[in-house]
């Protein structure tokens, strides 16, 4: 893979994630029922990161959950790798929530209708809404997010790569071609 | 189907960070902890870690499974292992028949090879099968291409309890490697043994075995196992205990004559147990013959596990299911 272009650095992480933050405090004037929920394994350390910012901000504790979306996954049979099963961690009811869902790229949009899924297996939250850092286009369903780091319009030979220090060595996103 | 993948080309998934197990499952059969490798069983303890997970949700079940047909075919009486697998399919989505000998065509004298092929014909993808012979399920799985799991087979293997005994022990000791298992009891017809005698030595625990001599089979010590025929040895540098089930049924060397009397030598007590470690791991396979290989006192006591490892048999069978389900094709068993 060739690495094309630096879509954001490390400052460009960090804003974008501020800027999250502050619009969903302003969509969510009730931060009192927010959770955040990241789906694994990068929208994990996003919605770590953005329920840290909000917390700066309303200085209130904003409970945060991790998804694991490998057992409702529509392609498990035909996926070139078989997928690391990991725990979904969610030690709260979310019932009654204003829930923001938090992934690194938003692309064809099947990742976010197995959370989805799996989230109203959890219980019915009172709204649902998805935050993402990249939106690559190319959706295979109709979903669209709430929130966006950054609109990239792509190819479909291009990957988006997304690092972030807390499991890679630093944080960026990168655009490269396969 | 190459849209598809793309689709699920992930961008995370292409860095690839992975702190757990990143074994990939090729084999379509589940027939015994003797033909895994270490990292296909670490594999399976992961992965069941994760269908515990699920277990504790408020909704217990996951779509994983959801229009797969795993069918229960059992030769054998049994209560807990059925009633496990079929819950574990269950919780998976997965629909389930089961087959047990009477009131099945077995009755009529229909062979394992006829019935297993009737069933793949009918579509089912996974068959769990509990039978008395040695070597049954590896029988059943080259005649079919259906995968199929071994629920047991006579005095061979029995691997998906061996499984949830190591994932219990897990669960308490964190690692395998070094810890001190005894497996106590009717060694020669134990599967039970000899499944976890495999797992256990492929982890790098030190296993020693308990029985009368007559209940010892011969060339045991290949397996890399210490033997002894005393009880008290067996407890004394125990971190845990696997006591089996004494199957008078199946004694025909008669090594016993009564249940008494294999009671006050082999017996686990809380008398004996007072020269064990103090957080010595006190297990049981099921079903537990209250005073004869273990006391009553002992089976309820704050040592005892015995109940975790039936929760923890259906995370296993979950986890053996799913990958099985979901084996990588090119290369099969």
């Amino acid at each position: 893979m060739r690495e094309k272009a630096k879509l954001l650095d490390k400052d460009g992480i960090k804003n974008a994630v501020i800027r999250i933050s502050h619009e969903i405090i302003e969509k969510n004037k009730d931060t009192e029922n927010l959770v955040i929920i990241g789906i694994r394994n990068r929208g994990e350390y996003l919605a770590h990161r953005i329920a840290e910012s909000i917390e700066n901000i309303v200085k209130s504790r904003i409970p945060v959950g991790i998804l694991d979306i490998t057992l409702y996954r529509d392609d498990l049979t035909e996926v070139a790798e078989q997928p690391v099963l990991k725990e979904t961690i969610i030690s709260f009811d979310i019932t009654g929530k204003r829930l923001v869902l938090v992934d690194d790229v938003l692309f064809t949009g099947r990742t976010i209708r197995c959370a989805m899924d799996q989230l109203i297996d959890f219980g019915r939250p009172r709204v649902i809404q998805l935050a993402v850092l990249i939106d690559r286009g190319h959706r295979e369903l109709p979903i669209k997010a709430d929130y966006v780091g950054k609109n990239v319009p792509t190819s479909l030979n291009e990957v988006i790569e997304v690092k972030l220090a807390e499991v890679d060595d630093r944080d960026e996103v990168i655009i490269c071609e396969k | 189907m190459t849209e598809m993948k793309l689709s699920y080309a992930k961008n995370s998934e292409v860095a690839g960070v992975a702190d757990k197990n990143t074994t990939v499952w090729t084999k379509k059969d589940l027939l015994g902890l003797e033909y895994l490798s270490k990292e296909e069983i670490e594999l399976i303890l992961d992965d069941a870690e994760s269908f515990k997970e699920v277990l504790a949700r408020p909704l217990r079940k996951v779509p994983t499974l959801r229009g797969k047909t795993i069918v229960n075919l059992f030769y054998e009486p049994s209560t807990r292992t059925r009633i496990s697998f079929e819950l574990a399919a269950k919780r998976l989505s997965a629909d389930v028949i089961n087959i047990v000998k009477e009131g099945s065509s077995i009755q009529k004298g229909e062979t394992l090879i006829d019935t297993g092929r009737n069933l793949e014909a009918l579509k089912a993808d996974i068959i769990v099968v509990r039978h008395n012979c040695s070597g049954a399920a590896m029988m059943l799985s080259r005649a079919l291409n259906i995968s199929v799991v071994n629920a047991g087979d006579g005095w061979h293997e029995h691997p998906t309890q061996a499984l949830l005994d190591i994932f219990t022990l897990r669960e308490k000791l964190k690692n395998i490697r070094g810890i001190n298992v005894s497996i106590i009891g009717d060694i020669a017809h134990s599967r039970v043994a000899r499944s976890n005698i495999w797992g256990l030595t492929k982890l790098g625990a030190s296993v020693t075995v308990c029985a009368p001599k007559e209940l010892i089979p011969s060339g045991i010590e290949k397996m890399k196992v210490k033997v002894t025929d005393s009880i008290d040895e067996a407890i004394k540098d125990a971190d845990a205990i696997n006591v089996l089930r004494m199957q008078f049924e199946r004694d025909e060397a008669e090594a016993f004559p009564s249940k008494i009397e294999y009671f006050r030598t082999f017996g686990v007590t809380e008398e004996r147990l007072k020269k064990a470690k103090k957080n010595i791991i006190v297990m049981h396979p099921g079903p537990i013959n209250r005073g004869v290989e273990m006391a009553a006192e002992v089976a309820d006591g704050a040592n005892s596990v015995i109940l975790e490892q039936v929760t923890n048999g259906i995370a296993i069978r979950m986890a053996v299911l799913y990958l099985v389900a979901h084996a990588k094709k090119g290369k099969l068993v």
